[in-house]
């Protein structure tokens, strides 16, 4: 087991030249996929794929009927944090995943160091395949390896502001386009007997996405080892920022995703959210009184005139390791995440705002949304998708990450250590844990 | 109580707390105890009917005034609406749901029960080398948490290519170590020996003994093993979380919560768990109430004997 891992680390950290047959070293016995070829199959060729989107058959379906030789089955399970991640390690240790996953983008890395994704570099069209998708997307997927490919980008969740066009207007006071400008127009809204937002105390994504626009990274990986920087300045920047809208409490700090949350958009008491594309369904249907009083803008700054967004979100099409028919994989994936039909049918049943640069134009995301008082709130997104840093990279402990983070954040909201404390603790816990696993380190 | 206390009055100038004049002297100081009783008993009971109360209520409202009203009262009724958008969703899934569960509970108990009970009869009634050796193993099995030995099973089920069909969760559920226990001390407390030994030179076999003779005398406990692995199989969530990719095969509780990790980004699928959750929690109900005058005598008897 330790020693399996050692390898599966150390076969990743030599920059793989050789693809993954060369990788699979620890593992038994090559089932056939030869991804370093990754030649297309004989015959008719079957394929399962575990998804836990809703709406997936169905977009299934279009491929199988227009693909009678590779037919592809749908299998579901709950979201990948909820058990199906879990799930997939699993089946790769009992040599039984499935061809394809959805992963998102903060679990890939776990995946590829435990040796679980296939290199599709080689299969026809996938390198090709970068020009067709937002820049950022594609780092998520090949690590900063030129000649590397472990997943197709699927979705995104560019960051913009949500904000309450009509109690701002009423109140006389200018949306913030900096940090800064933020600052000051919360101490108004605080005035009035609101709050400007909410800080998430328990899920970390928003507050890593605040890091991601600020130009930091949680992770690096040079090739050799992780260097983990949970307290780089931009890090340290971000939390001493909210930490002092806490200490003067001008945000609330209900928890997310909860009645209450929901609640206080509901009745305006929160006047704006900073979250990705796809949150824009989740205040339609958390705060349905308020329809129409909504808008969105790009995010605050930090210097004034910058365009920066942060990200939230988003997951990939990956192909596992033990595939007997990477190129198929690959070709479906292709489909999927860049075909209008199927990013189409993904955007209406799943609200999943799309990765592939065509799917930003698709028809359904330049209309005016009425909950948001018709304006076109996914150009904005759409703009925002073109300003994500691409030099954010997630580490391959997250789920530890978050959860040591957020035991902190809630500490600091209760006003037990501060935010930058939380960050510093989660920086040791995070090295202790890449240690336990083997997985190098600079300190 | 009150039928065994004498029926002469207590005299009206003794203590201060009987002001009743009727008030039978033994019973003097009952109302304390009993009001408190009552107290105790109606915080539990509220403790246990306030989030059903709270689901059903949660249930029967349209989307846009979940958040918006009072969360433990109705306001427009829209229940039924609710259930049949529930039914119509992805052409009814969750109907399936709630059949497999049935399939999974019903006939995991059924199977299981005539396991254990013929289980712990053997262990109860026959003599043989080994059986204090089997009946602690046994024992051990109680200690074991389910969940322990899902990862296991996974790994096992792989080998045979068993993952993610119907008897990957069934057969995990034919065991019940619990119910083998109680099954033997059930068996060798009501069964007499000489009953069965009068079965016996009757010229009835040993299965027969067993199904036409004992189970009859066993019943209480049968039912009591019946009903714990009906409700055990059918909150069981990690194994099937760990066998099952094919959502027509999932049972309800894995369903729900594979809608329920959606809700953030599809919040439609709130209004579905919410109903859902409802639904599924009748069919435990039903079976309880038509099964718990055995099981009170069954755990009556057990306690005694």
């Amino acid at each position: 087991m330790q020693i399996k891992k050692r390898a599966a680390a150390v076969a990743l950290l030599t920059a793989a030249t050789v693809v993954l047959t060369g990788c699979a070293s620890g593992s038994t016995t090559s089932s056939g996929g030869d991804a370093a070829a990754c030649e297309p199959s004989e015959g008719k060729v079957d394929l399962t794929f575990t998804t836990w989107i809703p709406g997936m058959e169905e977009v299934v379906a279009v491929w199988n009927e227009e693909n009678p030789d590779v037919q592809v089955k749908v299998q579901t399970g709950p979201n990948g944090n909820g058990g199906t991640y879990q799930n997939f390690f699993n089946q790769l240790k009992a040599g039984n995943a499935p061809d394809l996953g959805q992963i998102e983008y903060d679990a890939l890395p776990n995946f590829r160091v435990q040796d679980g994704l296939m290199n599709l570099a080689a299969c026809e069209g996938v390198l090709d395949a970068k020009a067709d998708f937002v820049d950022w997307t594609w780092g998520q997927v090949n690590f900063g390896e030129d000649d590397a490919v472990y997943a197709v980008p699927q979705d995104a969740g560019p960051m913009a502001m949500f904000y309450r066009a009509d109690l701002f207007e009423a109140n006389n006071i200018a949306i913030p386009t900096t940090w800064e400008e933020y600052a000051v127009a919360a101490e108004a809204v605080r005035a009035t007997g609101g709050y400007i937002t909410n800080f998430s105390q328990s899920d970390i994504n928003q507050f890593a996405g605040f890091v991601w626009q600020a130009g930091g990274s949680w992770f690096e990986n040079d090739g050799d080892n992780w260097t983990i920087d949970l307290t780089s300045p931009e890090s340290v920047k971000v939390a001493d920022y909210w930490q002092d809208l806490i200490d003067r409490d001008l945000v609330s700090t209900n928890p997310p995703w909860t009645d209450e949350w929901n609640n206080a958009y509901n009745t305006g008491s929160n006047w704006t959210w900073n979250s990705a594309a796809w949150g824009a369904n989740s205040i339609a249907s958390g705060a349905p009184d308020t329809s129409g009083n909504w808008s969105v803008a790009l995010s605050p700054q930090w210097a004034a005139g910058d365009n920066a967004a942060g990200n939230w979100g988003g997951s990939s099409t990956a192909v596992f390791t033990g595939s007997k028919h990477p190129y198929e994989a690959a070709q479906f994936a292709l489909w999927l995440n860049t075909s209008d039909e199927a990013l189409t049918m993904l955007n209406k049943s799943a609200n999943l705002y799309p990765a592939a640069k065509s799917g930003l134009e698709l028809p359904a995301l330049k209309e005016g949304v009425e909950f948001y008082g018709g304006q076109a709130i996914y150009d904005v997104f759409a703009e925002a998708s073109g300003h994500v840093s691409p030099d954010f990279i997630w580490g391959p402990t997250m789920t530890q990450v978050y959860n040591d983070t957020s035991d902190g954040f809630k500490g600091a909201v209760t006003g037990n250590g501060t935010l930058s404390d939380a960050l510093t603790s989660a920086q040791k816990s995070t090295i202790d844990a890449l240690e336990a696993q083997s997985i190098p380190v600079n300190k | 109580m009150s039928t065994l206390t004498p029926t002469t009055p207590a005299k009206p100038t003794r203590g201060i707390r009987s002001t009743e004049a009727k008030a039978p002297r033994a019973q003097r100081e009952s109302p304390f105890a009993r009001v408190s009783a009552m107290i105790v008993m109606g915080v539990f009971t509220l403790y246990f009917l306030v989030p059903i109360w709270w689901l059903l209520v949660a249930a029967s409202k349209s989307r846009s005034q979940f958040n918006s009203t009072n969360p433990l009262w109705f306001a427009d009724f829209s229940l039924f609406e609710n259930i049949g958008n529930l039914m119509a969703y992805r052409d009814g899934v969750y109907l399936k749901w709630m059949l497999n569960s049935a399939l999974y509970a019903g006939g995991g108990a059924l199977v299981g029960t005539i396991i254990a009970g013929m289980c712990g009869y053997a262990l109860a009634k026959y003599n043989f080398p080994g059986r204090e050796l089997i009946f602690n193993v046994v024992l051990g099995g109680v200690l074991v948490p389910a969940t322990a030995l899902a990862l296991p099973l996974f790994l096992i089920f792989s080998q045979i290519s068993l993952t993610n069909t119907f008897w990957s969760v069934f057969l995990p559920s034919l065991v019940s170590p619990f119910g083998v226990y109680l099954a033997r001390i059930y068996a060798s407390a009501s069964v007499p020996d000489e009953l069965i030994e009068a079965a016996r030179l009757d010229g009835a076999g040993e299965l027969r003994t067993f199904f036409t003779v004992s189970v009859r005398m066993m019943v209480p406990a049968l039912v009591t093993v019946f009903l714990f692995q009906f409700v055990a199989i059918w909150n069981n969530f990690f194994l099937p979380l760990i066998m099952l990719r094919d959502e027509t095969l999932f049972p309800v509780t894995l369903g729900l919560y594979a809608w329920n990790s959606q809700v953030n980004q599809i919040p439609v699928l709130r209004d579905y768990v919410l109903i859902g959750a409802l639904l599924s929690i009748i069919p435990l109900i039903i079976i309880f109430l038509l099964l718990q005058r055995f099981w009170r005598n069954g755990l009556s008897a057990g306690s005694v004997k």
